[in-house]
């Protein structure tokens, strides 16, 4: 058994983890409320874009030219993957779940012999990844400087994917994020970009009429770069969300767990002490007797 | 109200402005200038850098645009632009780092038509609260 002074320090040094952990996740908490804030004031932005580009593209009857963001280039042989994963760590399950997802997809696609390109947003994705798919990864971009989640950030990050495209650089893209549901939950997703899937396109039947200004095919050469960015910046206000939620619940976890641990140690603490008292005591009592 | 329709204003961080007391909105829509009453026809657009003009039964609002869409139906107006900023609160240091990304991007010699064009459109537009 651990002598007491050995003891006395582990419950020291178990207790101020505990303090570390515990204002880790308050810090989390205040700062989770605000990007639960910012992922939902987001919201109306990204969801009338895609309410607009829905619109248009049902109103363009020259389908011969329809923009090639939004049909694709008609290839399926270079798929492209963004991960968007957090700058730092602490967080739980948070980046691995992201990697995780990401790997099956990219598992899948190396295996149907298909080329793949891989894009990192964020440190600890890259960390992750770099071992088995280190070929793969053609661009690492992290955002440690900015303090907030900000749209000229996601704007780079979109008019890079658009620049490779133009090049030809790539067919498909698909960005992978983690969606914020609550504390507790939160579900990686991917979702592809580019082409855009028109998802539900056909159960809204009600085509409004528009007049457009400049024409359609215009419009939609504008817009869908916009909404590129968009989305990227939607998925990096849902993943900043989710990265301060998963960081809170892992480090309530942890505080829990080092209460546990402080307990079994006290406990274990006065056992040895009361051991030792009662050993002193029964050497006095023996001593005495044998007199 | 017979005469007013909605606005809403968004940009990507948050709802920016929403008004359900409208009576005009201009907007510096691609090709020209264009004023919105009610009973618009429905219509999809975009902006060129300028300004927008609200105008409700008692004031007149200006607000800087950079870019955008806006999308007018059923009687409500949704601009969506990516930086607005109220002219009342536009700040020196703020005009004069636009204007030097303006021209920043009319240094770069591959630059499209289109795009010299906002760019020069943006620099005139900022020039006039200077």
């Amino acid at each position: 058994m651990a002598s007491l002074d050995d003891l006395k320090k582990r419950i020291t040094s178990v207790k101020s983890t505990q303090k570390i952990t515990k204002a880790m996740k308050m810090v989390a908490a205040a700062k989770l409320r605000k990007a639960q804030e910012s992922a939902e004031k987001g919201r109306p932005y990204s969801d009338k874009m895609h309410n607009i580009i829905l619109n248009l593209s049902k109103n363009i009857n020259d389908k011969e030219n329809v923009p090639k963001l939004l049909a694709g280039s008609g290839k399926d042989n270079v798929h492209l993957c963004v991960v968007m994963t957090s700058d730092r760590g602490l967080c739980g399950g948070f980046n691995s779940n992201i990697t995780k997802k990401a790997k099956s997809y990219f598992k899948k696609i190396l295996d149907s012999g298909k080329e793949l390109k891989i894009v990192i947003v964020g440190s600890k994705g890259f960390d992750q990844l770099k071992r088995a798919y280190k070929e793969h990864i053609i661009e690492n971009i992290s955002f440690k400087e900015s303090k907030n989640v900000n749209y000229f950030d996601a704007d780079k990050v979109g008019k890079m994917i658009i620049e490779k495209f133009e090049k030809g650089e790539f067919d498909v893209c698909t960005i992978f994020f983690n969606k914020f549901k609550n504390v507790i939950t939160q579900i990686p997703q991917e979702q592809q970009i580019i082409p855009l899937k028109s998802e539900n396109s056909d159960d809204k039947n009600d085509v409004m009429n528009y007049e457009f200004e400049p024409e359609e095919d215009e419009i939609l050469n504008n817009l869908l770069p916009k909404n590129i960015s968009t989305q990227i910046f939607k998925a990096m206000l849902e993943n900043s969300a989710s990265e301060q939620g998963s960081r809170m619940s892992a480090m309530d976890n942890a505080t829990r767990n080092a209460g546990e641990m402080v307990e079994k140690l006290t406990i274990e603490y006065n056992r040895s002490r009361q051991a030792a008292i009662t050993k002193e005591l029964i050497e006095i009592i023996s001593g005495a007797e044998s007199l | 109200m017979s005469d007013s329709f909605n606005l809403e204003i968004v940009n990507p961080e948050k709802l920016f402005l929403s008004l359900d007391n409208v009576s005009e909105v201009v907007v510096p829509a691609f090709e020209g200038d264009m004023g919105i009453l009610k009973d618009h026809i429905s219509i999809i657009s975009f902006l060129k850098p300028g300004i927008v003009k609200v105008f409700t039964s008692n004031e007149v609002k200006e607000l800087y645009v950079e870019d955008g869409i806006i999308e007018f139906s059923e009687n409500s107006l949704s601009i969506l632009t990516s930086r607005i900023i109220d002219i009342k609160e536009i700040k020196k240091d703020d005009l004069s780092s636009m204007i030097n990304e303006a021209n920043e991007a009319l240094k770069d010699e591959n630059i499209d038509d289109q795009k010299r064009f906002l760019a020069n459109q943006k620099i005139d537009v900022l020039n006039r609260f200077n």
